[in-house]
């Protein structure tokens, strides 16, 4: 159980600090609607929004605003070094990278939950034709980019020039999830929607997830220490 | 393997000296003729990519978790080895795809995906140069992780219909084929662990001459 | 539950990052009910020392053992008995005093969690101001907070980088007298500090550290200010030997 209590400690501060500043989250949101918005001026052809492109926005702009909340996230540890404190702390560090992620995946969840409609709206794309698959996929998706995300954004703290490594070190490994999110998406838009096509992509989502989830747990304590 | 090193180079040499002459005497493709002789040069350099590519997965891992500065010297070296044999399959592909199909580019999974980790080993390259000290072992999780991606990378030609030659086509080589086609896959496989040996000791020796700087400054 | 040591030994302990030797062979043995004052111009690599004593850097080769246990057998359980106060004073500006300290009360699993914390607020003089965000206190009110966070688990260990920085005279007595009860009750304390007249009287021995390399100010007439000044003095440092 010590494991649990420290994921839910770290977790519970995290919310704690974000909701005294609400910096993050704020700014996160901001990024991802402009992110769409300025997107959307490259595909409305006509005033008539194309809407093949939608899946590929939406789950660009949360790439985008992800890496961006995660710079912060871990910039504000480093700040007054807390992150040297709770690796200095008799907890299990794994516990750690898990909370981290716990916090991540629930900004991404505020993000996604004023996007995705946006999107719908903009793009005159029926997203919500199967809620639940579509829900499935974001899930899915954004656990896997999160989860290396975290990670790496976690080991580049001490790093130099940590400000552009880390998309540069994120994006290329987080492409199968961008791709898989993006078609799977799209078979869910298509006139006569593709089902299992979706389900497949799930399918590689979740695997990808179990995979990158256990490698970043398994590995977060020796990239950690120096 | 420091004696074998000339003999071998040798050999390599050789090989890639005889290795025109094999293809020129196998048969034709039925449909691209000429074009498809390519493939030759173009699957092995992929082959020996994906080696390389798990090489040095292996040894990031290997330094991650034992801390052996040898294993983390391979893997630099197998890193920068992936992004040359990289560099040739991502040319001589389009090459091919422009006389076989006539698009320089196709975004199919499989090139798509070898572009992926040719820019995540590259990602590797520039972490170990521009991450300050101790980037090293971040370099080394890096690897672990492009490593893990190989297959997701492998596994989706097999989920798509593709442009691209299914992985399957090797088995069903024509008889006149496989004897060139296996003969220039030593070569390369012979030519990369002697380029990984000699670029592993280049950094074997940097190692001490920083050794050695670190005492004279005392 | 948690073993609690007796003495902390370092041998030969080498720190290297990149092309710069922070430690160069540094030897070291402190025992329990010890004060050690760990004195040295700046970059001598005193925080680095910290660290490795703190299990937060390996030692590029050499062995750190705690009553022979090292760092990666004895585990979670051995940071539960090391306190490190450092530089940068690992508080969360957002969160409050009280906050601050349930979270770290919390993370080190100690129970009677409200009056430690209480009792630590009270030490800290900081008791009407426990709930307003540390991000508007002086500095002197965040060291004395920090130090409350650093002791808050009753360590065996005590590691304090500088810990004199920013209090004014009541506090740097209280703090004295704090770390003489420390070392009193059988703690390890290691401080690093520059205000070498606080730590004079108090501290058993006293090293100095420079480029990396550990030497023990001689015991000779007058203070220990003076005895730093002649050590800084002399040509250069000699070979590291076991102190």
């Amino acid at each position: 159980m010590n494991f649990v209590q420290t994921v839910w400690l770290v977790v519970r501060k995290d919310v704690l600090v974000e909701a005294r500043s609400r910096e993050i989250v704020y700014t996160t949101l901001f990024f991802a609607v402009a992110c769409v918005l300025v997107f959307a001026f490259g595909f409305v052809n006509e005033g008539r929004p194309v809407t093949d492109a939608a899946p590929g926005i939406l789950w660009i702009a949360i790439a985008f605003s992800g890496t961006l909340a995660l710079g912060r996230a871990f910039e504000r540890e480093r700040q007054n070094e807390t992150l040297r404190a709770l690796m200095i702390a008799p907890v299990d560090r794994p516990a750690l990278y898990v909370g981290k992620l716990a916090g991540i995946l629930l900004l991404l969840t505020v993000v996604e939950v004023i996007v995705v409609p946006l999107v719908a709206l903009l793009f005159h794309a029926p997203l919500f034709s199967r809620p639940a698959l579509l829900a499935a996929l974001l899930a899915a998706g954004t656990t896997g980019f999160a989860a290396v995300g975290t990670l790496f954004a976690a080991m580049l703290v001490r790093a130099r020039s940590r400000d552009v490594l880390l998309p540069v070190l994120l994006y290329p490994i987080t492409i199968p999830v961008i791709i898989a999110g993006v078609r799977g998406t799209a078979a869910l838009l298509q006139a006569d929607v593709d089902v299992p096509m979706a389900r497949a992509w799930l399918s590689m989502l979740v695997l990808f997830d179990v995979v990158f989830v256990t490698l970043a747990l398994w590995t977060f304590e020796p990239l950690m220490t120096e | 393997m420091r004696r074998l090193f000339l003999p071998l180079t040798i050999v390599a040499a050789g090989m890639f000296m005889c290795a025109p002459f094999l293809i020129d005497g196998a048969p034709y493709e039925s449909t691209m003729g000429l074009v498809q002789k390519i493939f030759y040069f173009h699957v092995p350099s992929a082959m020996t990519m994906f080696v390389s590519a798990i090489v040095c997965g292996v040894a990031s891992a290997v330094y991650l978790f034992k801390g052996r500065p040898a294993a983390d010297r391979l893997a630099a070296a197998a890193a920068e080895l992936t992004s040359v044999f990289g560099i040739i399959v991502l040319v001589t592909g389009p090459l091919w795809a422009r006389k076989a199909w006539g698009v320089w580019w196709v975004w199919d999974e499989r090139i798509t995906s070898t572009f992926v980790l040719w820019l995540i080993f590259n990602a590797y390259l520039l972490l170990r140069k521009y991450g300050g000290p101790g980037s090293e072992r971040l370099a080394a999780g890096l690897a672990v992780f492009g490593m893990a991606n190989v297959p997701f990378v492998y596994w989706s030609v097999n989920v798509w219909r593709t442009l691209h030659p299914k992985t399957t086509v090797v088995p069903t080589l024509q008889p006149g084929m496989r004897g060139p086609f296996w003969f220039c896959v030593t070569a390369f496989l012979l030519f990369y662990v002697l380029a990984l040996s000699a670029r592993a000791h280049l950094e074997a020796r940097r190692a001490e001459l920083e050794t050695l700087y670190l005492d004279i400054e005392e | 539950m948690a073993p609690d040591f007796s003495s902390v030994t370092l041998t030969d302990v080498t720190r290297t990052f990149g092309r710069r030797r922070a430690l160069h062979r540094v030897s070291l043995h402190i025992r329990a009910g010890e004060l050690v004052a760990i004195v040295g111009p700046n970059g001598a690599g005193k925080s680095t020392l910290l660290a490795v004593l703190s299990t937060l850097l390996q030692p590029t080769s050499g062995d750190i053992r705690y009553d022979g246990l090292s760092s990666a057998t004895a585990g979670p359980a051995l940071r539960a008995r090391i306190g490190l106060l450092g530089h940068d004073l690992y508080l969360y500006p957002e969160l409050s005093p009280a906050e601050n300290l349930r979270f770290f009360a919390g993370l080190y699993r100690l129970d009677n969690v409200h009056e430690r914390i209480a009792a630590a607020l009270e030490r800290a003089d900081l008791a009407d101001r426990r709930d307003d965000a540390v991000a508007g206190f002086s500095r002197g009110m965040r060291q004395r907070l920090a130090l409350e966070r650093a002791l808050l688990h009753d360590p065996r260990l005590v590691l304090l980088d500088e810990p004199f920085t920013g209090l004014d005279d009541a506090s740097a007595r209280a703090l004295r007298d704090r770390l003489a009860g420390l070392r009193a009750g059988g703690c390890l304390v290691v401080v690093i500090t520059h205000d070498l007249d606080t730590v004079d009287g108090l501290a058993d021995r006293a090293l100095m550290l420079q480029k990396g390399r550990l030497m023990e100010l001689l015991e000779c007439q007058g203070s220990l200010r003076e005895r730093y000044r002649a050590a800084l003095a002399d040509a250069p440092p000699p070979a590291a030997g076991r102190l």
